[in-house]
């Protein structure tokens, strides 16, 4: 950590640290002299406390630097999933990630989260992400009366999709995910985890028409249990593990 | 742009067995039940070759020609063959649905697996099966045991 102390640090005072952001930038309309689409890694250098994250560098740089940098964010808390980009080769939220934690010594490289094509600097079309979740059909599906009160289930009943309710729709895990990259047909991982949240909740009774679909060429077969989900997300779901819970009740036929 | 939901139908509730019979799955199977066969199947190929008796000094014609004198190495090599090929092979494909993306490159290189993989297999079950242990008019110092009664 490079601490810039010119005065003796006060008491309860954050220490402060220089650190450089290296993003890289794509410019669709040719600004500056630019081609139209050129890409290009450019470094940016803020002061920034040591609880600063990710996010709030980024915002540094747009407010006060370059305006023109453009990003995705909405709550800035780790809710909403906004901010999912590469940062230090690794897909995060920039509002979960501390500075500190990304040895701020060398510069911080930013890049857009990998698999979906580049609308501008860091932002994606999450489109083909979202066609993929939709495909999947993630709303409750019955038949029979809507019943006068809620739906009932036992606390291990629920436990059973339990991590999958966590999904914030970041796509950190699916632009990680190496068959993702190269094959371009499959869902990905989101999409699976969305779907097993539907399939093993004893409420919904939809779940063959999931797993038929998941059966497809482009659905779970094609998970070669690289792990790179997992590790991606986070909001810490173990989503190669719901992969294989999906893949087990498609061997055996049964939920 | 925005492509619309999926229409609400009622959903099927029992097991759909036509989904369930879908190549994707058995092809899944396949690779990890093979997987495991093969492990097995390896291991004894390269212990009772490669370790047991004189270990590597014992390979000549003479120990290849006596192990597939035998029915039961024939169906051992036999089945080893044709699963690591398929296993291979079904690797291969994947890899080939990843990386090639022109639909025409695809389908060449899928046929070509496909043409490769049936040649092998059937090259090597005739080797297995019209092999001839002791071949006429060669050095007797150079064939197996067996051929000492003929």
């Amino acid at each position: 950590m490079t601490a810039t102390a010119e005065a003796p640090a006060k008491a309860g005072a954050v220490p402060s640290m220089t650190v450089t952001l290296k993003i890289l930038r794509f410019d669709p309309d040719g600004l500056d002299g630019r081609e139209p689409g050129s890409e290009y890694w450019e470094e940016f250098t803020v002061e920034a406390h040591a609880t600063d994250r990710v996010l709030d560098a980024l915002h540094k740089i747009k407010w006060d630097i370059d305006g023109t940098l453009a990003f995705r964010r909405s709550c800035a808390h780790g809710v909403c999933g906004s901010d999912a980009m590469r940062i230090n080769a690794r897909n995060r939220l920039a509002c979960k990630t501390l500075l500190k934690d990304l040895n701020p010594a060398r510069p911080i490289t930013v890049e857009p989260i990998k698999g979906l094509p580049v609308e501008k600097d860091l932002i994606v079309d999450m489109e083909p992400f979202f066609a993929s979740y939709r495909e999947i059909m993630p709303f409750l599906m019955t038949s029979g009366p809507t019943p006068e009160r809620e739906r009932l289930q036992s606390p291990e009943d629920r436990a059973k999709f339990d991590d999958t309710t966590k999904c914030i729709l970041c796509a950190a895990c699916t632009t990680s995910c190496p068959v993702f990259w190269t094959d371009g047909q499959y869902f990905g991982p989101q999409a699976i985890v969305g779907a097993h949240r539907f399939i093993f909740d004893s409420r919904d009774e939809g779940e063959w028409d999931r797993l038929e679909i998941l059966n497809d060429k482009a659905g779970v077969w094609k998970c070669r249990t690289a792990f790179n989900c997992t590790e991606a997300c986070p909001r810490g779901i173990e989503v190669t593990k719901a992969i294989s819970e999906v893949k087990r009740a498609l061997t055996t036929g049964t939920v | 742009m925005m492509a619309q939901a999926p229409d609400l139908t009622a959903p099927k509730r029992p097991v759909s067995h036509s989904t369930l019979g879908r190549a994707q799955r058995w092809s899944w199977i396949f690779q990890r039940v093979s997987g495991v066969v093969l492990i097995v199947l390896i291991f004894t190929h390269l212990f009772i070759n490669l370790w047991s008796g004189d270990g590597i000094n014992q390979i000549d014609f003479a120990f290849v020609a006596g192990k597939l004198a035998s029915p039961f190495w024939q169906w051992f090599d036999f089945l080893m063959l044709t699963l690591a090929m398929i296993h291979g092979a079904n690797g291969m494909r994947m890899v080939i649905d990843d990386y090639a993306r022109k639909p025409a490159w695809r389908a060449t290189l899928q046929w070509a697996l496909r043409i490769a993989t049936v040649v092998i297999v059937v090259l090597g079950t005739l080797v297995l099966f019209t092999f001839d242990p002791c071949p006429a008019d060669a050095d007797p110092s150079l064939l197996p045991s067996i051929c000492e009664d003929i």
